[in-house]
């Protein structure tokens, strides 16, 4: 029942202010932070309470191999099912599933959510469409919050493309100006192409094992594979199926080939990007890969897939970012590149890491999205970090904010990202040496563009007028930064949580490597910063577009993806189009559709003759017509 | 004894001249009077059918076709009655509303 409510009080949140409060923002932005930081509080209750109950642990496998140990009763928490739909042998339940990994991530959903709605009321404060902003929010929470406690895979679906739906909105929520409403389309098209392989990947399922909800595949995902391999249609690689659900998470988290929407999406207001593309919808792709670990552990190739692509993902992302002027897009791309991590650490058979990376990412995320809100605001919407400057002495409390996430991204010890990072690349170091280096390379570069961020933020002399004139912001705006500061400091994260409540995937082993490595892991970050403090301390231009201009370009224009895209679009899928336009206008219209017509036309105007109205006419064919009928049924 | 055949000849030629009558008259009740002609040769052809083979199963037809023939004429003479009041003309060749 309790989380029944806390689906639901957004989504009433949501109808209320958008019935009865678009026009009164302060009502609107009271009930939407009332509820979100109401189902934070209930979320942390229930957790709680299921914590002292010793809720019990998911049905499990260990390092790949199925086993089925702990499939008894009640291994998943379910709340009342209600029978949705039923078709066939297909039955959908309106099921909600609490288990270890739906606390975590309702936690984290919840958490960062409460502080964004607070901070949001300082962000748009004098803003038009308050109200509006606020009814979004709220509808994306009751979005999230749905798929985090989706209990099959139809459900997931239906929360995931609401996600998308209100990710849209947000991205688009200044309309007027041209940049976000392109921006927002991108993020849906490029979401619909993942969701449609996501939807495939889910018939296929169904297909294949029967059933769509996530307990019964938990627990027997491997018997009612071998029973359906001697039936007919056991032609379908679970391969073929692991990365078609895999697509879903490429488009949903910006993985390699559908990045290009998220570095766009920054330009809904900045709470958005923190709430949504930094700490929980683009999480939602990674919360999924760990949700059916147990489907993508029965093929190796796709997890082989899922690895290089996170690899990929992590160190273009960490490589784009340090060509970029807009403080937003340096953090966009860094999210990318930390998803990559995530998302490689699944493919890696870690999503104990990947879950772990995910939590402690969502608040430094959050909080170094909300710093960066906190610089904007101050600055009048001034994004390019070149016209910024010397802000520390003027915005000591977000300066100090921002060090923290900071220091957390880059995975400085004592630092919550230090944590996560560590056990994914000694994860990486234990699978996968190419991945290894790879995931090193990219944490040398994120602190390098981390820190050249903040040299040219918060360093040297201001460089623009409103620099020079920022002020610090109010406690509106600085207490959800402090709190979300608390949470990226390593000691609010025990190694317990680590050890105990992570196992969540049940057997995982933490991974012990060497001391050399532990200090090698140490060292990078001091590496990067060190590198990013040579080369941009009291540099008034990117000191990179005059060394190597044709690399900077390269690197800002994210490897012109975008462009290759559009030339894509343009030219093949243009062409493509042309001739379906041909076929349409000649075949279906000028011959099927009139053609049908015509001849219905030309065999109508053939009929009237025979109507006279005359009744001796209408008899002499109606015996003819006997004649023959007579004739046709005896003689033939 | 009369041959079947006999019989069969008259059923057949009141049967023509009931089918001309019906395409080549003008007059609605002249039509249906070559309606009732048609009926009767096939009563004819019943009941000499019915004596050759012995039974009486054709002749019970026959009772049933004048039964039914009675309440016809009783319907399609009122509907008669009722088109010459509306239309005041019982030829055929000037009711064609059928026509649109």
């Amino acid at each position: 029942m309790l989380l029944w409510i806390i689906l639901l009080t957004p989504l009433i949140s949501f109808a209320l202010i958008s019935l009865l409060y678009l026009k009164r923002p302060a009502c609107a932005a009271c009930i939407s932070i009332g509820t979100a930081v109401i189902n934070a509080g209930l979320t942390v209750y229930a957790v709680a309470e299921g914590a002292i109950n010793r809720a019990p642990t998911i049905s499990g496998l260990s390092e790949g191999v199925m086993n089925h140990a702990p499939t008894a009763e009640g291994t998943m928490n379910r709340t009342p099912v209600i029978t949705w739909l039923s078709v066939g042998d297909l039955h959908i339940e309106i099921g909600l599933l609490w288990d270890h990994l739906s606390q975590l991530m309702l936690l984290i959903v919840t958490c960062v959510g409460a502080l964004i709605h607070i901070y949001s009321w300082g962000y748009m404060r004098g803003d038009p469409g308050k109200g509006r902003y606020f009814a979004f929010l709220s509808l994306f929470m009751f979005s999230m919050l749905g798929i985090v406690l989706a209990g099959n895979f139809v459900m997931m679906f239906i929360f995931w493309e609401l996600v998308g739906l209100s990710s849209y909105l947000l991205i688009g929520f200044w309309f007027e100006k041209p940049n976000a409403v392109e921006a927002g389309k991108k993020a849906f098209i490029v979401n619909r192409i993942g969701d449609f392989g996501f939807m495939l990947g889910i018939i296929l399922v169904w297909h294949i094992w029967g059933t769509v909800d996530f307990q019964a595949l938990a627990s027997n995902a491997g018997q009612l594979l071998s029973q359906h391999q001697t039936s007919d249609y056991f032609w379908i690689p679970l391969r073929l199926v692991a990365l078609l659900l895999f697509c879903g998470a490429v488009g949903k988290s910006a993985q390699f080939p559908l990045h290009v929407w998220l570095p766009d999406a920054m330009e809904g207001p900045t709470p958005v990007s923190a709430l949504i593309h930094a700490a929980t919808m683009v999480a939602a792709g990674v919360y999924m890969l760990c949700r059916i670990f147990f489907l993508l552990s029965l093929s190796s190739t796709a997890l082989t897939v899922i690895a290089w692509t996170g690899g990929i993902t992590a160190l273009l992302a960490a490589l784009w970012a340090i060509a970029q002027d807009d403080i937003k897009r340096i953090l966009a791309c860094s999210t990318l590149s930390q998803l990559g991590y995530m998302v490689m650490a699944v493919g890696l058979m870690g999503p104990v890491p990947a879950m772990f990376h995910l939590s402690t990412h969502a608040f430094f995320k959050a909080l170094l999205f909300l710093a960066a809100g906190s610089v904007i605001v101050a600055l009048h919407h001034e994004q390019n970090i070149w016209r910024m400057g010397g802000l520390r002495s003027r915005m000591p409390w977000t300066c100090g904010a921002l060090i923290v996430g900071l220091a957390a991204l880059c995975g400085i010890p004592f630092f919550s990202g230090a944590l996560s990072k560590d056990e994914i690349l000694m994860l990486a170091l234990r699978e996968n040496k190419p991945l290894f280096a790879i995931a090193a390379c990219t944490a040398f570069l994120t602190a390098f563009y981390m820190g050249r961020l903040f040299m040219v933020v918060f360093l040297g002399d201001a460089r623009g007028e409103e620099a020079g004139r920022a002020r610090e912001n109010g406690p509106v705006m600085l207490i959800p930064l402090c709190i979300l500061a608390l949470c990226s400091v390593s000691w609010v994260w025990p190694t317990t949580l680590i050890d105990e409540s992570l196992k969540f995937i049940g057997g995982f082993q933490r991974v012990h490597t060497s001391a050399g490595i532990h200090f090698l892991l140490v060292l990078i970050p001091f590496m990067g910063l060190a590198a990013a403090f040579g080369m941009y301390r009291n540099q008034r231009v990117d000191v990179l577009a005059t060394l190597a201009p044709r690399l900077r370009n390269l690197l800002a224009s994210r490897f012109c993806f975008d462009e290759l895209y559009a030339a894509w679009v343009q030219r093949i899928q243009g062409a493509g189009a042309e001739c379906l336009r041909l076929v349409d206008e000649w075949i279906v219209d000028r011959l099927c559709v009139k053609g049908v017509s015509l001849v219905i036309l030309c065999s109508g105007n053939a009929f009237r003759c025979f109507q006279t109205g005359n009744l001796q006419t209408y008899v002499i064919l109606l015996g003819f017509g006997l004649v023959g009928l007579i004739y046709w049924v005896l003689f033939r | 004894m009369i041959p079947l055949h006999h019989y069969l000849l008259v059923s057949a030629g009141l049967f023509i001249l009931g089918i001309a009558g019906v395409l080549l008259r003008r007059n609605a009740l002249i039509i249906y009077m070559s309606l009732e002609m048609i009926l009767n040769a096939s009563n004819l052809a019943l009941v000499a059918f019915s004596r050759y083979n012995g039974d009486l199963n054709g002749q019970i037809f026959v009772f049933f076709i004048i039964a039914v023939a009675a309440a016809e004429v009783a319907v399609g003479l009122a509907i008669i009655v009722a088109l010459f009041r509306l239309k005041q003309t019982t030829r055929v060749s000037d009711l064609t509303t059928l026509k649109l």
